[in-house]
């Protein structure tokens, strides 16, 4: 992964490698929280922030205290901890400079630990070998993707309340086959860059 | 509250609260592996395991687990679990391993685990936690397993890796042989797999209660 520039990797993780529509990473809040714009729009922003701060975290975490001790297979444990107290450190230093972003984003980051999202990045970053610019650019790019995404959704479900749906469906029955539908659409950017 | 019988823990996580179809759990999961089936049992046998031994272990320590940091706590048990069974499909089935990728540690973040932990085990007595851990994997199981069924069958036209429909449909005449839906195995197949089962079951569900109300 070397030779791949960290831009690319930018790009192609908001579309052709969609954390959510390819990877289905982050579903449940998703599917819960995408009944209104508004909410999505900060769920978004907060996991972008956390998934930025906490790929550079692990990053650094993974090659310099667990690669060099040979403790590889504690990176669930350690990314995991890593993820909830950086999320438990961001809740504290917003609450405590920003009161109106606090209030908009605040509410959303202890739903955050527990998004698979954010591990689910981490642990690509690992697999993927990518260096350290590459997995900051991939957790931003991961998280730009995951709002688009629910930001689409939570759009068309607003529109789609008072239509007539087949009452076996509605809700999570219909979200589901409009996700469906959106990554048929995202695979239509799948010639553009390909990352693995 | 007095603690509930041991059959409705078993008919509410197979049917009645699926943490699948009805509480639409864990789905990140769900779909990501479903279009191979020996790796979707696999990974089902493994998010059990962990299911029912991370309920066991919550459910022995509930009343020295200090309420603040309960969740933490939590996490870290259910992420020793995982990393046990990481450890061991590296061991025995390292194909199976690599082809599941980061998935395997994802079991940490599945909410069905969370869920039954906070919902059931902290609130309950070990043997009751461990029962219920296990049949909400199982009930998790099977939703994925039937999935990745039809996934595997349309997508790859086999079950479990043996060319089935290709011969069939040569049997019947067809001179192609059989038209692998790539579709299928792509993402989109795993969301419209996941919406078709909960369209059945959710209507299964209505037919019996208006059936019950005649």
């Amino acid at each position: 992964m070397e030779g791949l520039s960290p831009w690319v990797i930018f790009f192609a993780s908001i579309f052709t490698g969609n954390i959510l529509l390819v990877y289905f990473l982050g579903m449940c809040s998703f599917l819960s929280v995408s009944k209104q714009v508004k909410t999505s729009l900060g769920l978004g922003l907060a996991v972008i922030f956390v998934l930025t701060i906490t790929s550079a975290l692990n990053y650094l975490v993974y090659y310099y205290i667990l690669e060099p001790l040979n403790i590889e297979y504690l990176r669930f444990i350690a990314f995991i901890i890593v993820i909830a107290s950086a999320v438990q450190l961001l809740e504290m230093i917003i609450e405590r400079f920003s009161e109106p972003l606090y209030l908009n984003l605040g509410i959303f980051l202890p739903l955050i630990t527990v998004n698979c999202a954010i591990l689910g990045v981490s642990l690509f970053m690992v697999i993927r070998q990518y260096t350290f610019i590459q997995s900051v650019l991939f957790g931003a790019g991961s998280g730009i993707g995951w709002m688009l995404a629910i930001l689409a959704m939570a759009g068309i479900r607003q529109r789609i309340n008072e239509d007539r749906i087949p009452p076996a469906l509605r809700g999570p029955g219909i979200a589901l086959v409009i996700s469906g539908i959106m990554a048929m659409a995202f695979i239509g950017f799948s010639g553009i860059v390909q990352i693995q | 509250m007095p603690s509930p019988k041991a059959i409705d823990v078993i008919k509410d996580d197979l049917w009645k609260n699926n943490p699948v179809t009805v509480q639409i759990l864990g789905i990140c999961s769900t779909l990501a592996v479903t279009n191979i089936f020996l790796n979707t049992l696999i990974m089902s046998l493994g998010l059990t395991f962990v299911t029912a031994f991370s309920s066991l272990t919550v459910s022995v320590m509930r009343n020295i687990i200090p309420l603040r940091v309960r969740m933490m706590v939590q996490t870290l048990i259910i992420a020793s679990y995982v990393v046990i069974v990481d450890i061991a499909l590296k061991a025995y089935v390292p194909d199976i391993s690599k082809a599941l990728g980061p998935y395997v540690g994802l079991i940490i973040t599945n909410c069905i685990i969370m869920g039954r932990l906070e919902a059931f085990a902290s609130s309950n007595k070990p043997s009751l936690a461990f029962l219920d851990g296990v049949m909400s994997g199982v009930g998790y199981s099977y939703v994925l397993l039937v999935i990745a069924f039809f996934r595997e069958l349309l997508g790859f036209g086999s079950i479990l890796g043996y060319q089935v429909m290709d011969p069939l449909m040569r049997a019947i005449g067809a001179s192609e042989g059989w038209v692998q839906w790539a579709f299928m195995i792509m993402a989109p197949g795993g969301f419209f797999m996941l919406a078709l089962f909960i369209w059945v079951s959710n209507n299964l569900a209505i037919a019996k209660v208006s059936h019950s109300q005649k």
